[in-house]
């Protein structure tokens, strides 16, 4: 019996592993992604504040800048055929303090070297103008126009379902022990088996140092998961502010972002809490309040606004401030380590990186000459949705208006949800203000024996 | 897909919300024969709320009969239908627009809907976790008790086997019988306030059954990140707790359904939640009305239901009247911490026949004192309560507005002497 063999192995299904795995399958490679959770997504990329950022403020001259720059260029090319919506929000950065405004002329320098030149100084009353619901009290900012707000699970979903729909094998459920090269290619021991592979890349994110121990016996960086909060308000908030809110970063405080999110809500956070857990994402009353209070500080009209929910992620920090991607030619490996906080707009970016390591490795593939394209339901509240069309055969989850046609269609497709909450990030039900009051009944009956960790048991069975 | 047109109908009074108001005000309406009348209830059964609290005691007060949630349920639908009101469920509105007309989500398409007059009846549901800034992680398990009923009774699905009950409402009351219906037994109940809220009906029954009882917790968190493991507070006397558990269910702490109006052009009172309304229950734009609970969280479903029935009166008088009718408005505020919220916020003079008879209050917290109303400078009422915030509070609108009011009113606090 031949023994199957993948050009590509994949650890980890966060967004960089699904960009990876677009890119190396379009390159023409036979990619498998290997995933320990149950779904995709359930690491750094399940929660974060789904900025699609320029770089402006990045290190000039750090991997980190070069792959946002790139990421950011390929996401608008790729956009509009892969059905990826974005809200073109634009930012502003603004000062509420002297020490803060002093800053602002050496932020605009930085963005001008790393490219994003439309970035410009904006008088506090320009601000007022453009932000009339801001609070007075701020001193001066500037503008980013090219940031932006897009879609954070569904843009890494649109990644790994367009790598399926190519040829790549998606495992899930299937976390790596070990692994060993073997002078030609990589056997890694799975919970799932072993897997074969010629490459190995290494995307475990938050595990990302255990990964590399595990496969090579050492580690080049440690992980510190850096927890960040958000409070979630209802989407009459979302009428408060058009610009993405960021802050100026000064050595003492970390600022907190507020930004609408392309499902019409509001969002303020996140907070940055070092810890030892690589799973705890919990919330905490005092954080959230804080937060609360600082959002009404910065828009006066959230103290009306209800709050919707609350989440964190952890960020995948390294004691380095740039990404850690390490290559060894010799054993074909890549570590893709420490994408910390800008992952999602650099995932594109860093996939174009590692297609071209591979190719130093003298390693070539044949590119797809006419690859498919998914187009996945936009679930944006700035585009058309399902419940407008016609035939959606009526609204189950009433809060976000996600259509019964929507659910079935997910539950169906090729990348299948394992748990309600993988059934959230592709369709957004129970998502809303209700938080499932009113339809967690009838999308347990929807779900039955279609989900791996089921809502419940059916009683008198 | 493109997003489909609109096809367009009319009615007399199209009222949004099938729950328990909307269908004995459809009823009521019929019976005053004011013309076309439609209910759209979004969900596939016309019913509200009740239709998934498959226990007792629903009905005694409107049909003499002690029934069960989902009996009484149909009973109004059937009621309203026989009447003659046209129950269109399946059918979602998705917007009001100024001067009564509506957009709807049908089976059939999307609509859009011309009434002479639209009442709001979307009803309150309970605060969520996150809105109550509960410590923890998001694991699967810990939903409101009405999600707990309708996976009990609409779908017999049990989520979990040993829940902690958080909150001490009378839904929280809903919440333990429902668990009984499943055959699994509370592992607690708790409470962050010093007592329980409902205190005489639930606790003789924790006792009874064995349930452990908290009040006046702090900290409460929710351990376990993919599946709920237990649940941790500190309990009154500072000590920490551990109950092992694997459901949280977040009782009470209603709120209105009130997102269509908060997306509208209509005014929303920040103590309700709710719409701002007049004595008649009409909103800031005159063809809309409201009823039920969303003009405020959280009563019986008899009192909504009695509720409905005199909007019928309401809404017929003002089809008949306007548009003579133009009343003075004056407006009703609170300026007391304690005051969560009063009921209606504005009265219109001259007094039209119908309204309501009662000053509806809420309270943030446990209050003893004075409760006066002010006008122009001057105390026109004053009555001496000792509350719990949980309680109904209910004074007569004719003791404190007169029909020569010209004044607004203000309602206060006072220290009793
Ligand atoms: C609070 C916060 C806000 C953020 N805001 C933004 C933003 O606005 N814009 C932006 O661009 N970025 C933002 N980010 C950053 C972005 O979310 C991360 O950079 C990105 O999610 C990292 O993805 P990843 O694929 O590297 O890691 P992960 O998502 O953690 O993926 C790694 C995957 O590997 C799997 N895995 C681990 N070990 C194994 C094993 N042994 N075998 C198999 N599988 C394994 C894990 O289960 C996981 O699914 C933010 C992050 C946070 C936390
Ligand atoms: C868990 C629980 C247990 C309870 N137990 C009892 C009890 O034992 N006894 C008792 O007397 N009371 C009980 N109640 C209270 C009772 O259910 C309410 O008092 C009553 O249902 C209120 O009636 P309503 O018409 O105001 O709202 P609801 O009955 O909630 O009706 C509102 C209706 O509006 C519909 N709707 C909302 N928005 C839209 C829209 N945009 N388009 C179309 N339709 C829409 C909803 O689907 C719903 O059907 C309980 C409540 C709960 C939550």
């Amino acid at each position: 019996m031949t023994r199957d063999t993948f050009d590509i192995a994949i650890i980890g299904g966060g967004v960089v592993g699904c960009a990876i795995a677009r890119r190396l399958t379009l390159d023409g490679a036979r990619v498998v992604v290997i995933e320990k959770a149950l779904d995709v997504l359930d690491g750094a990329s399940k929660g974060n504040s789904a900025i699609l950022h320029t770089g402006f403020d990045a290190p000039p001259g750090s991997l980190e800048q070069a792959c946002i720059a790139a990421g950011y260029k390929e996401y608008l090319e790729i956009a509009g055929q892969m059905s990826l919506p974005i809200l073109k929000s634009g930012a502003l950065v603004l000062a509420w303090s002297d020490d803060q405004l002093k800053q602002l002329p050496k932020l605009i320098e930085k963005a001008h070297a790393n490219g994003v030149t439309d970035v410009t100084s904006l008088s506090r009353e320009e601000i007022l103008r453009k932000e009339p619901n801001l609070s007075p009290d701020l001193l001066g900012g500037f503008a980013v126009p090219g940031e932006y707000l897009i879609d954070p699970w569904g843009t890494a979903h649109a990644y790994i379902l367009q790598a399926i729909a190519n040829g790549a094998t998606l495992l899930r459920n299937a976390e790596v022990l070990t692994g060993h090269f073997e002078g030609t290619s990589w056997t890694l021991k799975t919970t799932q088996g072993d897997m074969h592979a010629d490459h190995v890349i290494n995307c475990a994110g938050l595990y990302g140092d255990i990964v590399d121990e595990r496969l090579t016996g050492a580690r080049r960086f440690t992980i510190t998961p850096r927890k960040g909060q958000f409070v979630v308000f209802d989407k009459p908030a979302s009428n408060l502010l058009s610009s993405i809110i960021l802050p100026v970063p000064t050595k003492t405080t970390k600022g907190v972002v507020i930004c609408r999110t392309i499902f019409g809500n509001l969002l303020v956070g996140p907070t940055a809490e070092d810890q030892e857990s690589r799973t705890d994402g919990s919330t905490t009353r005092d954080a959230l309040l804080d937060l609360q209070a600082k959002g009404v500080e910065m828009v006066p009209g959230l103290s009306n606004c209800d709050v919707t929910t609350a989440y964190a992620g952890l960020r995948p920090a390294t004691e380095y401030q740039d990404y850690q991607i390490h290559q060894d030619r010799q054993s074909r490996y890549i570590s893709v380590g420490g994408i910390r906080s800008t992952g999602l707009s650099s995932s594109l970016g860093i996939a174009q990186h590692v297609s071209a390591l591979l190719d130093t490795f003298g390693t070539q593939f044949k590119p797809l000459s006419t690859p498919v394209t998914p187009t996945p339901e936009k679930l944006s509240e700035y585009h058309d949705r399902d419940w407008q069309c016609p035939g959606s055969d009526g609204i189950v989850c009433h809060c976000e208006l996600v259509t019964k046609r929507e659910i079935e269609r997910v539950l169906d497709g090729p990348m299948p949800p394992a748990t309600l909450a993988g059934l959230k990030r592709r369709t957004r039900v129970t998502m809303g203000r209700c938080q499932g009051f009113y339809c967690t009944g009838a999308l347990a009956a929807l779900t039955e024996g279609r989900l791996v960790r089921p809502m419940g048991t059916r009683d008198g069975s | 897909m493109a997003a489909e047109t609109f096809t367009e109908t009319s009615c007399t009074v199209a009222i949004v919300g099938g729950g328990t108001s909307g269908l004995a005000l459809a009823a009521e309406l019929m019976r005053l024969k004011v013309g076309r009348v439609v209910v759209l209830e979004r969900e596939p059964n016309s019913g509200g709320i009740p239709r998934h609290c498959g226990h007792y005691p629903f009905g005694v007060y409107e049909y003499k009969r002690l029934m069960k949630g989902p009996d009484y349920a149909r009973k109004n639908t059937d009621v309203a239908a026989d009447l003659g009101a046209v129950i269109r469920t399946g059918t979602t509105v998705t917007a009001l627009r100024p001067g009564g007309t509506l957009e709807l989500t049908t089976p059939g398409g999307r609509e859009v809907l011309h009434a002479d007059r639209v009442v709001l009846c979307t009803g309150v549901r309970e605060s969520s976790r996150a809105q109550r800034f509960i410590n923890g992680d998001r694991p699967y398990g810990v939903i409101s008790t009405g999600a707990l009923q309708s996976l009990a009774y609409l779908e017999h699905i049990r989520p979990f086997t040993r829940p902690v009950i958080f909150g001490s409402e009378l839904v929280s009351f809903s919440a333990i019988q429902t668990c009984a219906h499943l055959g699994i037994k509370p592992a607690a109940l708790v409470e962050e306030e010093d007592h329980v809220r409902v205190r005489a009906l639930l606790t003789p029954y924790l006792i009874a059954k064995r349930v452990p009882l908290f009040t006046g917790i702090r900290q409460p968190t929710i351990i376990g990140s993919d599946q709920v493991e237990a649940f941790e507070f500190s309990d009154k006397n500072g000590r920490y707790r551990r109950i092992e558990t694997d459901g949280i269910i977040i009782s009470g702490r209603f709120r209105p359904e009130a997102a269509l109006l908060k997306a509208s052009h209509l005014a929303v009172d920040r103590g309700t939640g709710g719409p701002v309304v007049d004595q008649s229950g009409r909103c800031s734009d005159p063809a809309y009305f409201a009823t039920g609970n969303i003009l405020r969280p959280a009563e019986t479903s008899a009192f909504c239901w009695q509720e409905g029935v005199d909007t019928a009166a309401r809404v017929a008088n003002d089809l008949e009247t306007s548009p003579s009718y133009a009343p003075n408005v004056i407006s009703v505020t609170h300026d007391d911490p304690a005051i969560r919220f009063v009921v209606p916020q504005r009265i219109a003079t001259p007094l039209p026949p119908h309204g309501m008879t009662n000053f509806y209050l809420g309270l943030t917290k446990e209050v003893r004192g004075v409760l006066e109303a002010r006008a122009g400078g001057k105390t026109v009422w004053e009555k001496p309560i000792k509350s719990q915030p949980i309680r109904r509070l209910q004074f007569p609108l004719s003791e404190i507005v007169k029909p020569d009011v010209a004044d607004d009113i203000t309602f206060t606090l006072r220290k009793s002497k």
